[in-house]
């Protein structure tokens, strides 16, 4: 029987459509390739119909979902290629390598498309610190991201790290990769034309992550320690190589397609390029440039060896192209051509080995999931925590979280000035903002979630994503026009771990259109569970978004800059402390999660967006996690300044706490600073959209003041909350 | 006087150097790949950061024994400028033509941040311009950059006015909170006793445009500007 000698993940009725569909029962390297493709890594098997409902038009959308990134029209004939992966799988077991490869294979992404990746953000999330385990992951994470992203030259400007028990076996490793390109100059990674050369440039194939993706396909087990052969080991040397190999090779004009191979390999880089293109390839594995001796067909069409890429090559333009490649010491191998037949013919020493249409790998059948919901929110408390003795001390714990707590032990270690681009840097504001060189223009960018609001009502927590990761661009002067986003769920087979799913994604879709913008890509990573415990992690669907400045002179920082000024506080403020990184920390779970109400942000952000286009706004941040209390800290700490508020100002609704108008994290809030005689400019713009808005206090030299009508509720001095703020991870990490 | 940027497999501070020397100084410069570099062809030639060879062994030995260093060593000897920054500096001193070591940094980390450094002595063709004990404000971004050497090559860089920049906190002065990387003396950048080869760790090319700097200055144009010249 063929599933006795070949060790595959199909389920008896896909191997019964693969042998319907190919007309005979398939070889074992047909069936190891069918196997792969058909993995849910490769396939989107369980997700595909769920995620149809986005939203993926707009006026500035040049390339939607669909090819290896999404690319963002940016004006002047300028364009940004963004794209989010995760490396959980192996990042659990290898967080070194696996964390490296994460960012190489993000890289290649960018490169497909001809555009010259600018930019690394990453969103990780780990166990409970107190875990030694966790810590590992962290350090190590950590270190993979620094050491692959410095070498290949490319800034690491921004990310966020959240510390979560769920993430204790399964830590989450999500990196974004921004890259800059010419409209007129975009690839699509397709076979277009029978008669192309292909060509396989970069590192050599070995042995490594055969069954990479299939093994992110599955759950993590107490033997998954033994699957570190799938884990692939990355070379940042090579990979800068291959990422100034390429961009220089696609100058001359005669390269026609590139595509990376990541996840399946050359089967999955192969089939992809020829199904999209409608037609077929021809190829010889014995031509291909390995690293170690007597590779079968089966692992050379399987391998996921890493700093690959595949070219297709006008026919008889060859040298040119290949000069390049020889310019940069980069290996490649000339191995086959593409046909007209639409399958996918691989010979090994002339012999045929495996003859499958290329649509079959590509178009597999979908997988029926069920969804049940989870009653998780009906649960929530009608008590209340006791209200806290001592403010002061709440606001040093609540700083010191490492949720919450200075990330720049960990930013230090990332270039993130190279390029020249970096205008802010990370910490500086609440997205990063890089300029386009020679224009008087910039983007930000963010990578965001929150997973315990995702958890706790996975629908109002994805939207609210949507929405924070906009106010974050938003709070940097910039427009928000694109997103892209990486959902990261346990086990789809599990009715509620495919609830969760779909909720998000209706949620992420709510505020999508709400905000009337576009996501033209993502990724989906499923099995992000533990077997042993059952336990999966929180769902959680990082967010990246795009904004784009107009002009230079509106770029914003978060920092306050002058005494004497005025803090606005945009946006009402509700009862929502459930999630919130307060009750977390009192270790108290209940109570009402933010609700994000598209209508509300909307307004909030264009009343901010033209406060800052008219020159009133001095530093402006979104108030979310911590709530008011902390993001008014972090505006004082990174000023160097004080401030005096009083909670008497805070629109909110009526007989609200104070932990809760301090704590709160609803939606659709921002702080700004601005001087004396813009405070009614700004107040009067919002008025006219509707937002609820109030001076609340004023900024001041060195104190940070908290009153409640008149009377001061607590006081601390902003040295002493920078120092909870930022000797917390460096206790944490040993640095 | 035309300057080379040399091209190192793994460079990666090179398109940003040639930028701030054509862009914003508006000289006239070159990017030019390792092995087609000829020296009589510049005036001036600059190594650029990054992580030549990928840095496997020591940072920048590889490189060290390329051809093109070869090239940059006729250069030295005809008198001619050459500048090593990060990668560059590490590159300079595994070659020889600068003394002493560059070592892992006291934190075992990478390290990326603004840093102030004092000018040291004017009485270099890179610094003529610059009063001493200027300080001047650029980014660090290294996990090699701990400059050390033996006590007496120590005490003969002094004794040359060979120290061209040293870590300083706000205040001008040499303190060890300051000292970025743990290196002797809080040593940033040095010249050869000819001195007209100069290696520092900081990148004065990211510091070159207000745009780009926390505190909206360009004193890294202080230092790349000697070769409008």
């Amino acid at each position: 029987m063929l599933e006795s000698r070949v060790n595959v993940n199909l389920t008896p009725e896909e191997i019964a459509e693969a042998k319907r569909r190919l007309g005979r029962e398939p070889n074992e390297i047909e069936l190891g390739m069918i196997d792969v493709m058909w993995s849910e890594h490769c396939s989107y098997k369980s997700s595909k119909k769920v995620l149809e409902i986005l939203p993926k038009s707009g006026r500035r959308v040049v390339v939607g979902p669909g090819y290896d990134s999404g690319v963002v029209d940016i004006g002047d004939g300028d364009v940004i290629a963004f794209k989010v992966e995760s490396h959980n799988h192996p990042s659990a077991i290898d967080p070194y390598n696996g964390s490296a490869t994460g960012v190489g294979g993000i890289i290649r992404d960018i490169l497909c498309m001809n555009c010259r990746p600018i930019a690394l953000l990453d969103s990780l999330r780990f166990g409970n610190p107190q875990s030694a385990h966790a810590r590992w992951l962290f350090n190590n994470v950590v270190k993979g991201i620094a050491d692959y992203g410095n070498r290949t030259g490319i800034p690491t400007v921004a990310g966020e790290v959240e510390f979560d028990e769920s993430f204790e076996v399964n830590c989450l490793v999500n990196v974004a990769c921004v890259g800059l390109g010419r409209i007129n100059e975009l690839t699509l990674a397709r076979m277009d034309n029978p008669g192309d050369i292909v060509v396989l440039m970069g590192g050599d194939t070995g042995r490594d992550g055969i069954h990479g993706v299939t093994f992110a396909s599955k759950t993590i087990r107490e033997d998954s320690e033994l699957e570190r052969p799938a884990v692939q080991v990355g070379n940042p040397f090579i990979k800068k190589l291959v990422i100034e190999a390429t961009l220089e090779a696609m100058r001359t004009g005669k390269v026609t397609a590139v595509k990376d191979l990541g996840g399946g390999g050359l089967t999955c880089a192969l089939s992809e390029m020829s199904s999209k293109g409608g037609t077929g390839v021809d190829v010889e594995l014995t031509n291909i440039h390995v690293r170690e001796e007597g590779m079968t067909p089966y692992e050379l069409l399987l391998s996921e060896s890493q700093e690959r890429m595949i070219f297709t090559i006008l026919p008889e333009s060859q040298d040119e192209v290949l000069r390049v490649f020889r310019k940069w010491e980069v290996p490649y191998s000339i191995i086959g051509k593409v046909t007209d037949t639409g399958r996918i013919v691989a010979k090994y020493r002339g012999r045929i080995v495996v003859d499958i249409p290329s649509k079959l790998l590509t178009e597999p059948p979908m997988a029926k999931r069920r969804a049940r919901k989870i009653s998780i929110i009906t649960k929530k408390r009608a008590s209340k925590p006791p209200i806290p003795m001592d403010f002061a001390k709440v606001m040093h714990h609540i700083l010191s979280s490492p949720n919450i707590a200075d990330m720049h032990p960990v930013y230090r270690q990332y270039d993130h000035e190279v390029g020249l681009r970096t205008i802010l840097k990370p910490g500086d504001a609440d997205a990063a903002v890089l300029r386009i060189i020679g224009k008087n223009k910039a983007i930000a960018v963010k990578i965001d979630c929150n997973s315990l609001h995702c958890y706790l009502d996975p629908y109002a927590g994805h939207a609210a994503a949507v929405a924070e990761a906009a106010r974050n661009v938003t709070a940097t002067g910039a427009k928000p026009i694109a997103v892209t986003d990486c959902c990261n769920f346990g086990n789809p087979e599990k009715p509620e771990v495919y609830w969760q799913f779909k909720e998000a994604i209706r949620g992420i879709t709510y505020m999508l259109k709400g905000l009337g913008l576009p996501c033209v890509g993502g990724n989906v990573s499923f099995y992000n569970e533990d077997e042993e415990s059952g336990r999966a992690v929180k769902p959680t669907t990082t967010i990246v978004m795009l904004g784009l400045i107009e002009r230079l002179s509106l770029v914003t920082s978060m920092a306050l800059k002058e005494v004497g000024e005025s803090i606005i506080l945009l946006g009402k403020t509700y009862p929502e402390l459930g999630g919130s990184e307060y009750y977390r920390l009192i270790g108290f779970d209940g109570g009402k999660v933010p609700k994000a109400v598209a209508s509300r942000e909307r307004a909030s952000i264009k009343t901010l967006a033209e406060a800052i286009r008219r020159g009133y706004v001095t530093a402006a941040h979104d108030c979310s996690k911590g709530g008011l209390a902390v993001s008014l800290a972090e505006m004082a700490i990174k000023g160097g300044l004080g401030l005096k508020v009083d909670l008497a100002y805070v629109l909110h609704t009526p007989s609200m706490r104070i932990d809760e108008i301090l704590f709160s994290e609803s939606s659709a809030r921002f702080i700004v600073t601005t001087s004396e005689v813009n405070t009614a400019k700004i107040l009067s713009l919002a008025r006219r959209r509707g937002v609820p808005a109030s001076k609340i206090g004023e900024v001041s030299a060195s104190s940070y003041t908290v009153a409640m009508n008149g009377k001061i509720l607590f006081e601390c001095s902003v040295e002493s909350l920078r120092e909870s703020w930022q000797d917390a991870i460096p206790r944490l990490i040993g640095g | 006087m035309k300057t080379a940027v040399i091209q190192f497999p793994g460079s990666n501070c090179d398109l940003d150097i040639l930028h701030v020397l054509k862009n914003v100084l508006h000289v006239e410069a070159e990017l030019v790949w390792h092995r087609d570099f000829k020296d009589s062809e510049f005036g001036a030639a600059i190594l650029p950061g990054g992580f030549s060879y990928g840095d496997y062994l020591r940072a920048g030995i590889i490189a060290a024994h390329s051809p093109a260093i070869e090239h940059i060593k006729e250069m030295v000897s005809e008198g001619k400028l050459v500048i090593g920054i990060c990668n560059g500096f590490q590159i300079l001193v595994e070659s020889e033509l600068l003394p002493g070591a560059l070592l892992m940094n006291q934190s075992t980390c990478f390290i990326c941040k603004w840093v102030k450094v004092r000018v040291e002595t004017d009485e270099t063709p890179f610094t003529r311009h610059i009063k001493r004990r200027t300080v001047l404000n650029m980014p660090i971004a290294h996990a090699e950059g701990r400059y050390v050497n033996d006590p007496e090559g120590l005490k003969e860089l002094h004794e040359n006015d060979q120290v061209i920049f040293r870590y300083v906190n706000p205040r001008g002065e040499v303190s060890e909170d300051s000292n970025p990387n743990g290196s002797m003396d809080s040593i940033a950048g040095i010249c050869n006793p000819e001195r007209n080869v100069l290696g520092l760790m900081p990148h004065p090319e990211r510091a070159s445009e207000p745009v780009l700097s926390p505190f909206s200055d360009s004193d890294g144009l202080k230092l790349l500007s000697i070769l409008k010249s």
